[in-house]
């Protein structure tokens, strides 16, 4: 590779600012014999910063994000956001579920309006419910928002999913392939969506992901995880193109190319040498 | 716009009940008088037995036929409110006698066991403790209670709500347990990042969630209930619907009993078509 050096692995440790969040040697195990899903897992998140998480499917991601989001306890290891350790799921960390998870007997606003009010108890019923349509504005969700979440494209429950985290104005927020089930199309619409939202009000995302063409987009660091089981977290790589990428323009930014074949490269041939190599 | 299918199926429908009309009517047109005992009419000792000398006239009718059926139900559903005395009130007043019972038994039932059902659902210690009684208790005929019933509150009314609880209770507790522990964790696990008090948990998530199930087994216990309530008041009442089937049968008026047994069937329909248009409000698309 001629530009390897530029995309050496960068250290761990970000010495720009305190970190928003600290995992260090995080561990996790099903059962209790066997390797571990994953193990020696440490990375850091920046305040305002977009991490995106690449590796093949079942090497641990969702684990990952759910011991973030407090939902699972790791076997080993620490998560500590804000000086203090995570040890259960609360309303500073937004969560967007894998495959939108709407409750379906309430309607898009009705949806994110439960959210509204769980993190502002003392608002009134009519300013939750404008608070709701402002978020559902927000991601572009206009006309339905009295259907139920069956009546809604898949799309479209996707965005509820996004107000809907976005709405508790979450310290971080948490996506796990939020837009894996969605057609191409729509997929850019969200994710443009998604990266102007990010950028207007300084969000600190944590998003999974298995397109590569999105965490370059999206990504301000992309985090690459080995095979499991027993996965590694293999590399942290920065991403070089300028922040003002669009999903038209970032295939001419210089350096574009040679970030997308490291990617690649990694999931093809990379990730499986890296545990089977050092183990 | 009614499609081919259903007019097809409704005029399906004016046939068989044509053709049921038309064996009535030949059945008992030609069928020889019977008591209703089972003993034929002509039985000279029976009729000496029953006090009629051989070529007294009969007064006592038999299974009645189609017209006479309809004469005496709309005589009967002229004043069916009318209230003489325990032995001679309208068919409608008794239905409400019954009514009311099962109002209060299945509503104590539901009372006591959505709540005994959400704590077996969410607690799996409490399921195994109690699992063993209900596999118990729920085979048991609400009707074998009667005895233990009568003895211990020593009075018909209390005794037939109680048969109303106790069959009505099981149902709604295995399928609120069974509803309520199969909430999807992904719902469950929305609540929790959002921090969910227990109460909204309650009453938001798991009830909604939950309730097309609970419906179910309100359905099942008031089929139940409805069954058992008839069979109850045979056995005890003074009043009700199947007091009344009970009490036509003793003075020979089989036109009354089949009329009864109709309105149990009518009645039975329109408790379940409520309780079904209920779970079609509550019922959700994933
Ligand atoms: N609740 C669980 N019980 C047992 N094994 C699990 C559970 N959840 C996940 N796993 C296993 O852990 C591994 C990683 O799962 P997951 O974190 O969902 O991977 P990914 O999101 O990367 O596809 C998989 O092999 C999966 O079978
Ligand atoms: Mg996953």
């Amino acid at each position: 590779m001629p530009n390897d050096n530029a995309l050496a692995p960068t250290t761990m440790a970000h010495d720009t600012s305190r970190p928003l969040v600290e995992v260090s040697m995080l561990e996790k195990r099903y059962g209790n014999s066997g390797p571990p899903v994953f193990s020696d897992v440490s990375f850091t998140i920046q305040p305002g910063e977009f991490v995106c998480l690449i590796g093949h499917s079942g090497c641990g991601k969702s684990s990952i994000l759910n011991i973030l989001a407090g939902l699972e306890q790791p076997s080993g290891g620490t998560v500590i956001m804000d000086g203090c350790e995570i040890n259960g799921p609360g309303l500073e960390r937004g969560v967007v579920f894998q495959g939108h998870v709407l409750l379906p007997w309430l309607s898009a606003v009705q949806n994110v309006a439960f959210a509204v009010r769980s993190r502002f108890p003392t608002l009134s019923r009519t300013e939750i419910k404008e608070k709701a349509e402002y978020y559902l504005h927000l991601v572009g969700l206009r006309n339905a928002l009295d259907k139920k979440p069956a009546e809604l494209s898949g799309g479209m429950r996707q965005r509820v999913g996004i107000a809907r985290a976005f709405c508790t104005q979450p310290r971080m927020l948490l996506m796990d392939e939020p837009f894996g089930a969605l057609d191409a199309l729509t997929r850019g619409l969200i994710q443009e969506e998604l990266l102007q939202i990010c950028a207007r009000t300084q969000q600190t995302v944590f998003m999974i992901t298995h397109d590569v063409d999105e965490a370059i987009l999206l990504a301000d660091r992309v985090l690459l995880m080995s095979n499991g089981p027993d996965a590694r977290l293999a590399e942290s790589i920065d991403n070089p193109l300028p922040r003002t990428r669009t999903r038209e323009s970032m295939h001419h930014e210089t350096g574009f190319y040679d970030l997308r074949n490291h990617l690649v490269d990694f999931l093809v041939r990379r990730s499986a040498l890296v545990s089977k190599g050092e183990n | 716009m009614i499609s081919v299918e259903s007019r097809r199926a409704f005029f399906l429908f004016l046939a068989l009940f044509a053709g049921l009309l038309l064996v009535w009517q030949l059945s008992t047109a030609s069928a020889p008088e019977r008591s209703p005992y089972g003993i034929p009419q002509g039985n000279a000792e029976y009729q000496m037995l029953m006090g009629h000398a051989p070529g007294t006239t009969q007064t006592r009718e038999g299974f009645p036929g189609p017209a006479r059926f309809v004469a005496s139900a709309l005589q009967a559903l002229h004043a069916p409110f009318h209230n003489n005395g325990p032995s001679d009130r309208g068919i409608g007043w008794q239905v409400g006698a019954s009514l009311l019972r099962v109002a209060i038994g299945y509503g104590l039932a539901v009372v006591v066991a959505v709540p005994l059902g959400f704590l077996i659902g969410l607690r799996p210690v409490i399921r195994r403790a109690v699992d063993p009684f209900i596999q118990i208790l729920r085979p048991i005929s609400p009707l074998a209670w009667m005895p233990l019933a009568l003895y211990t509150i020593r009075n018909a009314e209390g005794c037939g709500i109680f048969v109303i609880f106790i069959c009505s209770l099981w149902p709604i507790v295995l399928n609120t347990a069974f509803g309520v522990g199969s909430v999807r964790r992904e719902w469950l696990n929305v609540a929790r990042t959002l921090e969910v008090g227990w109460a909204r948990r309650v009453l938001f998530v798991l009830l909604p969630a939950a309730a097309p199930t609970i419906i179910t087994g309100m359905r099942i216990g008031l089929g139940i209930a409805w069954l058992a309530i008839v069979a109850a008041e045979m056995l005890v009442g003074s009043s009700g619907i199947g007091y009344f089937v009970w009490n036509q049968w003793n003075n020979l008026s089989l036109s009354n009993v089949l009329l009864a047994v109709l309105l149990i069937g009518f009645t039975g329909m329109v408790l379940d078509g409520a309780l079904a248009a209920l779970q079609r409000s509550v019922t959700y698309a994933e």
